[in-house]
This record gives C-alpha cells, structure tokens and sequence, in this order.
C-alpha cells in the first residue's frame, strides 16, 4: 500500500538563540488529516518548533517542508494563509471589529470577505452573527479565542497549528472549545498540530501524542499506546498525571457511594 | 484692565506670527520625531540615542538654546552662502523643533514598546508585512499616546516661542519682553493672556483629536485637526501679506532706551515714506552681529560696548580717536555704516547727591582720592570686577572705606537714605535726573566713553533716503533730554509714557 506523503515535514530542525538551543534536530512526518498534539514541559522547544512551521521562528538548521515545499522558500503572507495560527495571547486587534479581525487575513491578501462568510465562520466557533459588529472588548476571554479560531479558519487554511490555545480559559471553556475544535478539524479536513503542556488535553484531543524534552523529540505514540505504558520516562511521566488524577477521582467516586 | 481690553486688538499679528513658528516648529518635529520612533522600536541602539538626545537639549535653557542658533547659522554661511538667514524665523524655528522633539519621541517609543506583545505575534501570524503591521496596527494602537506627546509639545512650544523676540523673530513675545523693560505691566498681561489662551485652545483642540482617535470616532478627530488646520492656514495667509523687501528694520536691547530710540528712528523714516518694522528686545549679543548680516538695518549702540567686545581693546584712547577707530573698523570689516553719534552716552559714571557732593567739596572724581577712606561706594552687583571700576580706582587712587552691591533699583534708595555716598550709575539713566544727582567729572578720561551711534546695515548703507531722513538725529540728542525720555517710561506714576510717546517729546524737544 502507497502512504500519501506528508503534508508536514520538520527535516533535521534546529533552533539556536545565542548560546542556547531550542531545538535540537528534530525529524518527523505529519500526515495530512491527522490531529498531533505536541506535549512537553516548559522550555522543552514545543513552540519554537511549531512557530518555525509558518516561520516565525526561522530554523538555524534544517528546514520545515509544508506540501514538499520549503516553508521559508514561501513568501510569509501567502504561507500564513495556508497555515492558521491559534495562540495562547489570542491577540485579536483591539482596534478592529470582530468580522474585521476574521476577515484580516484575506483583506491582506486584497480579498474583502462578504457578510454572509463571516457570519459563517462566526456560526463555525458558535457565535451569533450579531457579534460581528462588536469589540474584541465586549467579549469574554472564551469568545475572544472563538473569534481567534475563525481567525485562523477565515482564509480556508490546510493546516491549522495552535499553541497553548485555551492555556488562559476557564476549564469549562476549556473543554468545549477543545471539542468544538476537535469537531472542526474532522468537518473542514483540517491537518491540526497542538503545542499543549496539558497531557489530558493531549490524549483527549490527538490521535497522536509527541513528546518533547530539553530540544529533542522524545516519544512519538498514540493516545492509547501512551496509556498503556510506552514513550519512555519522560512521556509516562507526563502521562502519570491525568492517569493518577483519574484514578484518585474514581476512588473518591467509589467513597461517595457510602458503606459496604 | 481698560489697558488691557485696548491692547490686545493690536496683537494679531504678532499672534499670526506665534501660531505660524509654532505650528511650523511642532510639525517639523513630528516629521523628525515619528520616523525616529519607528526606528527605535526596531533598533534599542537607536532607542537609547535618540532619547538621550532629545533629552539633553531639553537641559538647555530655551533662551540660550535660541540664542545659540545664531553663531551657528552664521558659520554655517560659509557652505549655503550669504543668503542663509542668520535671525529670525529659521533659528528660531530650529531651536524650538528641537524643544518639541523630546515629548513627541518618547511617547511615540512608550506608546510602541507597550503594545500588547500577543497582537504584535497575531499581526505576523496572519502574514502582515513590517509595513502593513506598521500601518495596520503599530501606528493606530499608539496614536492616542503620540498625539499626547505632541499636546505636551505643543504646550511647550507655545509658551517657548515667546522667547523667539530675543533672536529677532516677531512673536507673543514682543509685548511681554517691551512690557517688562518699560514696566508696562498691561502689555506683560496682554501678551501673556493671548499666549495662555493660543496654548489651551491648541492643547483643547489637540484634545479632540485625541479623544476621537481613541473612541475611533472620525468625525471627531477630523472636526478638530479641520480646526487646527484652518488657524494654522489663516495664520499663514496674514503672514503672508505685507511682506516688503523695502521695509526697513529697527533693532532694541532690552532697555527703555532702546525703545524708545527705535521709536524716534521709525517715526522720521515713516515720515521719509519708509515701511518700518521694529525688532523690540533683541539680544544684546545678536545685535551687532544681526546688523552686520543685514539680518537688521539700523541699530544704536554705543562705542564702548563695541570697543571691549568686538574690537577686543582694554586701553583708552579716548572719546574721539574710540570714536574714528570704531566707524574706520565697522566699515572695513562689516560694511556696517556708522551713521554719527547722537549726542549723549550711555556710560558708567559716579553719581553723588547734590547736598553731599556740596557738602564734601567734590565735583569731579579727582576730589575724591582724598576723601574716599571715609566715604562708602555703592555699584551693581558686577560693578566692582568690571575693567571700568579697575580703571578709574587706579586712574584716581581711589580707596573706598566700604564697598556695597545693590541690585540697580536700590543703589539710587541708598543713595537718597545715605547707606551710600558714591555710586555707580549709567549716564543717561532717568533716576539721575529725577532724583537731581551730580555726576562726577572725570578729568583723566579714565571711564571709557559709551557714546550712542547710530549703526547702518551693509544692505541700506548707501541708501541716500534713509541718510538724509536720519542725519539730523546725528547730535541733536543730549543726555539730558535722553534722561527725561528714559524717566518719562521708567516712572511707575501717571506721567508714565510709552516708548511711542516718550520718541514724540524727544523729537519735539530736539528740535526735530
């Protein structure tokens, strides 16, 4: 059976600042379709890594292919349409409406986005059209990352990469943003690449779980496969967490049901 | 306050003038400012510089800052030519976009280094270009905060454009800087409230603009930049009119004197049928060589002066040959005319009261050697280090039982209540005539002569017309009349003239 090639290719990536380095030749295929979630402590190169992909940050060695083509070989604006971003700082401009921060991205590429398109992509993230009109703010911090996502989505992206991107949400925001994006990247065939330092999300969310430490790819598992022991130290340690959690719930859960 | 209500009428142009240098000033250091902001949100370097500039000149006070355009315009002729402008608009305008700079720049690189760093990554995440982040966001975010920066420039400039009058530049500062030195406080007051009321009427417009850009509500912010810019306009077009290469201009120091004299200069040339325009309370220091420019056409100063500071002598070849030296030098190196004398001067001499000087047996400075141990001198607080007391100390032998600084005000109370018998006064001073003092005749020639001269800028030297409408001026001034005028501005009572006024008696009692 021929695999289709990947939509994603880090090649060898290496990122430098001064004395330190981020990230330290890092290989790996991402399949298009496919939701990856990339997961690891702080400073483990997680971000940097995403951010070379629509070129924030520029590789010292390596490159990044999106397609088969070098990344920095695209010019930035047509590459950052192809490629949605989603972030922690959310950063809607303040000084513009809600549709003129999600029609941003085709009016630089000189396309004016109707009416009816914005409304859609409000109704996508499950905003009334009427906040169209409104200012990033007169929104709550959910509905700011909202309008982020259709953002992202306004110019029709193959690949949407996010990161930490409900980090500064309320847990019930939270997770029904997580599952409305899960829901959106099966919908709109999106290939999704995650930075989260939240496992639990990681798990929940991917289909595959890459683990970072110190610059260095360290497990490359799925959901399940992380579970059930794999991906070494680093990943089981992290993985530790939400299993310990659920286990101490559960036992509460049992305490609850009164005397044997 | 009726003084007031009927002055202020007169001062249109002289606001005309003020909003033009300053709007002019503000503007250029906007164009300057903003540029360099956006540089110094890319490059800490330029950051840490151009602050650091910008606030040095600040340290300079505004009046030297002003003052210090001149001597640098003038070295900068020898590369643009004659033609560069040496006083008046340009160094004025120089001076105060430099004066403006700071509070522009440093909001304008506040106001970017706080922008909310995650918009800054969403504009680079949804591919805009340096410019379009620039445009698109940068610029719009910190607007608020620059045009704060530039109310407070505004502000600023406003209030230091006043001193442009010093550097020959027409402005709100005419009135406040003739009303101080002629002690007529209604034109300090007038001069002062129209310069208040141009500063917050710009600082309340510049407001709006603020305001609207900040609630993003354009007819707002447009109604007032329309505003600032329909005054600055009008401004221009009054400036515009009138402005006459025939029109002959008339230098004044800081002194009622000069005031006064310049009066009496422009009334015969207007009767000549001359366009005459007054540039009141100029410098010291940039007189001479604003007339030496042609950057002003007649001036009066006195030989002494001219003697210590440009020809740089310290002897004393007496009042004729300091005389003919000077006119001979002016013509040789400056192409400046000296015109003649006017007849009286303005010198340091020993004043007495008549009853003392009566009573002591002193009329000259020769008959003081003897009785001086036991006499007490009064001077102004620099009299006893200049090289004219040094000079007549040793000339006479004089050795004083005490020695005491006033300010010039109460050296003449002194005198009259008795805390001193000698002092130090100028010779064509008003006081000496209203408080009949004797002044001591000086037979070894020893205090250099301050003899008023008219000066002839290069450009109107041989103007025929000019000569024969100023010759008659030429010694027809005594002391005595000059002391009258100057006493006639100087007194604080009801015979208080002006300057216009005191110029009428004076060429009325010359015979003019």
């Amino acid at each position: 059976m021929e695999t289709p090639p990947p939509l994603l290719r880090f090649d060898g990536v290496t990122c430098r600042f001064g004395e330190v380095t981020a990230v330290g030749g890092v290989s790996c295929d991402i399949a298009a379709g496919s939701f990856v979630a990339l997961v690891g402590a702080s400073g483990s190169g997680k971000s940097t890594l995403l951010k070379t992909v629509n070129t924030l940050v520029t590789p010292s060695a390596g490159r990044v292919l999106f397609g088969g083509e070098a990344v920095t070989a695209l010019p930035p604006a047509r590459l950052r349409r192809r490629v949605g971003y989603v972030f922690q700082g959310i950063g809607l401009f303040p000084h513009f409406s809600v549709a003129e921060n999600i029609a941003i991205g085709p009016r630089l590429a000189g396309e004016k986005l109707p009416p009816e398109r914005i409304a859609e992509l409000l109704a996508l993230v499950e905003l009334d059209p009427a906040y169209a009109r409104r200012m990033p703010d007169a929104l709550s911090g959910g509905q700011r990352q909202r309008v982020g996502v259709a953002r992202a989505l306004a110019g029709g992206p193959e690949l949407l990469i996010m990161d930490e991107p409900f980090g500064a949400l309320d847990p019930l925001t939270r997770d029904a943003l997580g599952r409305k994006v899960r829901e959106l990247h099966e919908t709109l065939g999106l290939t999704t690449v995650m930075v989260t330092h939240d496992m639990a999300e990681a798990l929940l969310l991917a289909d595959r779980v890459l683990v970072m430490d110190r610059g260095a790819l360290v497990a490359d598992e799925t959901p399940h496969a992380l579970l059930a022991g794999a991906g070494g130290a680093v990943a089981q340690r992290l993985a530790s967490v939400p299993r310990e959690q659920a286990e101490r719930l559960a036992a509460l859960e049992g305490l609850g049901e009164g005397p044997r | 306050m009726r003084e007031i209500w009927d002055i202020l009428p007169g001062l249109g142009d002289k606001l005309a003038a003020h909003v033009v240098l300053s709007a002019s000033a503000i503007g250029l250091a906007m164009l300057i400012a903003l540029p360099l902001a956006v540089w110094a949100s890319r490059s800490p370097v330029i950051a840490r510089l151009s602050l650091s500039l910008a606030s040095l000149v600040q340290t300079i006070p505004a009046l030297a800052l002003l003052a210090l355009f001149f001597p640098l315009l003038l070295s900068l002729r020898s590369v643009f030519g004659e033609g560069l402008p040496t006083l008046g608009f340009l160094p004025a305008l120089m001076a105060l976009t430099l004066y403006a700079l700071l509070p522009i720049l440093r909001n304008a690189v506040t106001a970017q280094a706080n922008l909310d760093p995650g918009v800054l990554e969403a504009a680079d995440g949804v591919g805009m270009t340096r410019w379009q982040k620039l445009a698109l966001v940068e610029a719009p975010l910190s607007a608020p905060f620059i045009m704060a920066g530039i109310r407070t420039a505004s502000v600023w400039t406003i209030g230091a454009a006043t001193l442009a009058t010093t550097i020959g530049q027409p402005s709100l500062g005419d009135p406040i800087f003739a009303g101080l030195q002629t002690q007529n406080w209604a034109l300090v007051v007038a001069g002062c409230l129209v310069s208040a009321g141009l500063a917050l009427v710009a600082d309340w417009l510049l407001w709006w603009v603020e305001r609207g850009i900040d609630e993003r509500k354009r007819w707002k912010w447009a109604a007032a930049l329309m505003a600032v810019v329909a005054g600055v306009t009008g401004a221009l077009a009054s400036q515009a009119e009138g402005k006459d290469r025939d029109t002959i201009i008339i230098a004044a120091k800081q002194f009622s004197e000069q005031y006064i004299l310049a009066q009496l200069i422009g009334q015969r040339l207007e009767a000549a049928g001359y366009r005459v325009e007054y540039r009141d309370g100029l410098g010291s220091a940039v007189v001479h060589s604003a007339v030496a420019s042609s950057s002003i056409d007649i001036s009066v100063d006195y030989t002494g002066t001219i003697w210590t500071n440009y020809l740089k002598r310290t002897d004393n070849p007496g009042r004729e040959a300091m005389y003919r030296t000077i006119r001979d030098w002016e013509m040789r190196e400056n192409g400046v005319r000296v015109l003649g004398r006017l007849g009286f001067e303005n010198a340091y001499a020993f004043a007495m009261r008549q009853d003392r000087a009566a009573a002591l047996g002193v009329t000259s400075l020769a008959d003081l050697t003897a009785k001086a141990p036991r006499l007490t001198i009064g001077g102004d607080p620099e009299f006893f280090e200049r090289p004219e007391w040094i000079a007549v100390r040793d000339a006479y032998g004089l050795g004083f039982g005490r020695s005491r600084n006033f300010a010039p005000t109460f050296m003449y109370n002194a005198l009259q209540s008795g805390e001193a018998d000698v002092i130090s006064a100028y010779t064509s001073d008003g006081r000496i005539a209203a408080d009949k003092l004797v002044v001591l005749e000086d037979p070894e020639g020893a205090l250099p002569s301050y003899d008023a001269m008219l000066m002839l800028s290069p450009r109107i030297a041989g103007d025929k017309g000019v000569i024969a409408a100023l010759q008659p001026l030429i010694g027809a001034i005594s002391v005595e009349a000059m002391r009258e005028a100057n006493l006639a501005v100087d007194r604080e009572d009801a015979q208080k003239q002006t300057p216009k006024q005191a110029a009428e008696e004076l060429a009325r009692k010359a015979g003019l």
